[in-house]
């Protein structure tokens, strides 16, 4: 196993009695990324989280976090890892403050105040710190969950869903605190999301897993640059009226007044570009959008994703 | 690390309202009881010995501390447990219900730490209310009528002398704080196989009720059967206030209360670290 590599899962099964949630599963996430974790709902990525966190017993497989196996002895290992899986629940009856304070404790040693409402600053609850949670809306449990995740500095950062109940300004100060840890902090980001758009702008590797088995992992960019995805240019001219035909590098999906929809690699859009000129077609826009859909639903043949 | 967990599991119990059920009910139940001997204690010794009267001579005041408080444990021995019930239910259940296992049992303690902890915690809180028991019982009763010889009225008549009756009481409650861990250890018991606390403080309360019932059928042959029921066991405090304690008996249902302790949370402990989190 390379030095390098924060979280290694060989083979991992776990059935719910015939079901097979996790079938064979494999993974690799390297030190420093931003690793999106994918799949259609009940693709196994809950559980896959769960079995991780040592919250579900896997029926066979092996996990590896730096280098070390996973085992009832190595509880250890997870002084190194922040967590928040699926919704944030926390005791209602108790502040932010003498949540994070409590699950901090559960680290073995006591962080001091200001460490407490420093984080809870970072997480955008200033103010509210000492409210009970029971008063707190699904984004503000939502910010305390990353506040608990992230209060003992951990290597290994493991979220689900870690958006969910935000507004649109919380989401975007949630990704770029993510991004900020990634890169200038040396974290590694395991992040579940939902949000394809979110995945494809901030994860740097990602693994996309359907019916318990990984389908495809690599990199971001590399995968999307190598898989097909829909591409939409806009002409000057009408462009229906041009005659433009299928290449080797791209295949046309639709021509609509002085828009052409068609499919390519990103990595072929200089040569696209120079075919249509060499056709003195005009070019106003050209743009790839929701590759990462696009190329989710042809990896997993839906759109759900959970 | 362990303190640290036992000293936050108690930090838990105690930031909840529930926990404070039991004492306030004991807190005020106690006292009524007290006045209540205080107000017409006199008529109900002289009707409970009006045969006996016929016989003897009684001199001297019958009503002191020490019978009262024998009167307020037989009350509420039956009562405690269900109080107990409504914190033993919760420990683990209470957990899985607010969904904070997954982010309590994601950090570098074990299962069995955890629950450890929370086991010993829980009997800290039974312990405590016990306590509680005794002082208010003992101790207010004592204040407000005094010490003196104890009558105790059971097959026989028993009269126990003052300066031989506190040491009896300090095993009757340490008795007790271990027949009410059982009790405690039961809905632990079931708190960890359901993810609602409602379900093992009512199965709990449901178990007492029902054996608390089959006790009182007083037939020959039924006492075969109630042997087996730990509520029979948890009656043997009762021993202590014979002339002559019979201390085979009395050894004989300690062992089983406390067979039932070990028996009970091993399970729990064996059930619980092999289970799925899946709330």
């Amino acid at each position: 196993m390379e030095n390098n590599t924060v979280l290694k899962i060989i083979d991992l099964h776990k059935n719910f009695k015939n079901f097979k949630a996790v079938d064979g599963l494999n993974l690799e996430v390297k030190k420093g990324e931003i690793f999106g974790f994918l799949g259609p709902n009940g693709a196994g990525k809950s559980t896959t989280i769960r079995i991780i966190l040592s919250l579900l017993k896997s029926d066979s497989g092996k996990i590896f976090f730096f280098g070390e196996e996973l085992t009832p002895n190595s509880r250890a290992l997870f002084s190194r890892v922040g967590a928040l899986v699926e919704k944030p629940d926390f005791y209602l009856y108790l502040s932010a403050y003498k949540n994070l304070e409590y699950f901090s404790e559960l680290y073995g040693r006591k962080f001091s105040k200001s460490k407490l409402l420093e984080i809870l600053e970072i997480v955008g609850l200033k103010g509210r710190e000492f409210d009970k949670v029971k008063a707190y809306s699904l984004g503000m449990k939502q910010r305390l969950g990353l506040a608990q995740a992230l209060i003992h500095d951990p290597e290994l950062i493991i979220l689900d869903e870690p958006t969910n109940g935000l507004d649109p300004q919380g989401m975007r100060e949630v990704r770029n605190l993510l991004i900020d840890l990634a890169e200038n902090h040396g974290k590694t980001i395991f992040l579940s999301s939902h949000i394809l758009k979110e995945v494809e702008g901030m994860a740097t590797s990602m693994a996309i897993i359907n019916k318990g088995k990984t389908i495809v992992q690599g990199n971001v960019s590399d995968l999307l640059h190598e898989s097909q995805t829909k591409i939409f240019i806009e002409t000057i001219s009408s462009a229906d009226k041009l005659n433009i035909q299928d290449t080797s590098f791209y295949k046309i999906s639709k021509i609509q007044d002085n828009r052409i929809e068609l499919y390519a690699t990103k990595k072929d859009i200089p040569k696209i570009i120079d075919d249509l000129r060499s056709k003195e077609i005009d070019i106003y826009s050209i743009n790839s959008v929701n590759s990462l859909e696009e190329y989710f639903i042809k990896l997993t043949g839906d759109g759900h994703v959970s | 690390m362990f303190l640290r967990l036992v000293k936050l599991e108690l930090f838990k119990i105690f930031s909840k309202w529930r926990t404070y059920i039991g004492f306030i009910a004991i807190g005020i139940l106690v006292p009524i009881i007290h006045f209540a001997m205080l107000a017409e204690g006199q008529t109900l010794i002289e009707v409970s010995t009006r045969v006996l009267r016929n016989t003897f001579d009684f001199e001297g005041e019958l009503i002191n501390g020490y019978m009262v408080t024998r009167i307020i444990m037989q009350f509420l021995f039956i009562n405690i447990p269900l109080l107990i019930t409504l914190v033993g239910g919760d420990m683990l259940a209470g957990e899985a219900t607010s969904g904070t296992y997954r982010l309590v049992l994601v950090r570098p303690i074990s299962r069995l730490q955890l629950i450890s902890a929370k086991y010993i915690a829980g009997a800290i809180y039974v312990i405590l209310m016990v306590i509680w028991l005794y002082i208010l019982a003992l101790g207010l009763g004592i204040l407000i009528f005094g010490t003196g010889d104890m009558i105790v009225v059971r097959y026989a008549i028993n009269i126990i002398p003052a300066s031989d009756v506190l040491w009896r009481y300090e095993i009757a409650f340490l008795y007790a704080i271990m027949s009410m861990l059982v009790v405690y250890t039961i809905s632990f018991f079931f708190s960890s196989f359901v993810e609602n606390s409602i379900g093992p403080i009512i199965t709990t309360m449901a178990i007492l009720i029902v054996l608390n019932i089959l006790n009182l059928i007083d037939i020959g042959s039924f006492a075969v059967i109630q042997e087996f029921f730990f509520t029979t066991h948890m009656n043997a405090w009762i021993l202590l206030f014979e002339k002559e304690v019979n201390y085979d008996i009395l050894l004989r249902s300690t062992y089983i209360l406390l067979g039932h302790v070990v028996v009970l949370t091993g399970a729990t402990f064996i059930y619980f670290n092999k289970k799925d989190i899946s709330s």
